[in-house]
């Protein structure tokens, strides 16, 4: 059990260093925001899956995976919502020939 | 090594994750960069939350203080990202 929930938090952990990196190292917001979305909702669903492990079977444990399922909807949702307005406000992608565009 | 010791460092490095997020917050060229930062630091922060329930043994409670802030954050980044839009950046 206990190294299940190791692996589970190691895995976890893994995407969400991903995701760091991603926002610490791309060049423009449209890579920075496609990077936080699909790694932190895995790596969120990883270590919150680990979590509900080491807590044992019972409620807290289901409440433990409505968090889960909660941000595994919302924080796409609030991706796109962010990447929908600033589409329309005009942030510019970024283009090799132009780095200084975003 | 126990469960608490695990959950205990996986506390410590979703912090040095959190801290990349305040540094985006800090220096995003775009006010949408810092609405991603905010977001992201919600996210990271909710989990942080359910580990130091497992670290402290009291997961039943922390978990309801994890799902309000999941909640508040998403709704933040929600009404954040619908009033830019509307609004337009102004520096």
């Amino acid at each position: 059990m206990t190294l299940l929930v190791a692996l589970l938090l190691a895995a976890g952990l893994f995407f969400h260093a991903v995701a760091a990196l991603g926002v610490l190292r791309m060049p423009d917001f449209y890579t920075r925001l496609h990077a936080v979305s699909k790694a932190e909702t895995l790596g969120v669903l990883l270590t919150l899956l680990a979590a509900a492990l080491a807590v044992g079977p019972g409620l807290t444990a289901v409440k433990v995976l409505v968090v889960a399922a909660f941000l595994f909807l919302a924080n796409p949702t609030a991706t796109h919502a962010i990447a929908r307005a600033a589409l329309r406000v005009g942030v510019r992608p970024w283009r090799r020939e132009s780095p200084e565009a975003s | 090594m126990t469960v608490q010791a695990l959950a205990q460092a996986a506390a410590l490095a979703l912090l040095a994750v959190v801290l990349v997020y305040v540094h985006r917050v800090a220096v995003g060229p775009t006010v949408f960069d810092r609405i991603l930062g905010v977001s992201g630091f919600a996210t990271s922060t909710t989990v942080v939350l359910v580990l130091v329930g497992v670290l402290y043994g009291r997961v039943e409670m922390f978990v309801d203080i994890a799902l309000a802030y999941a909640l508040l954050g998403f709704v933040g980044a929600l009404a954040a990202a619908r009033y830019f839009e509307r609004t337009g950046t102004r520096r």
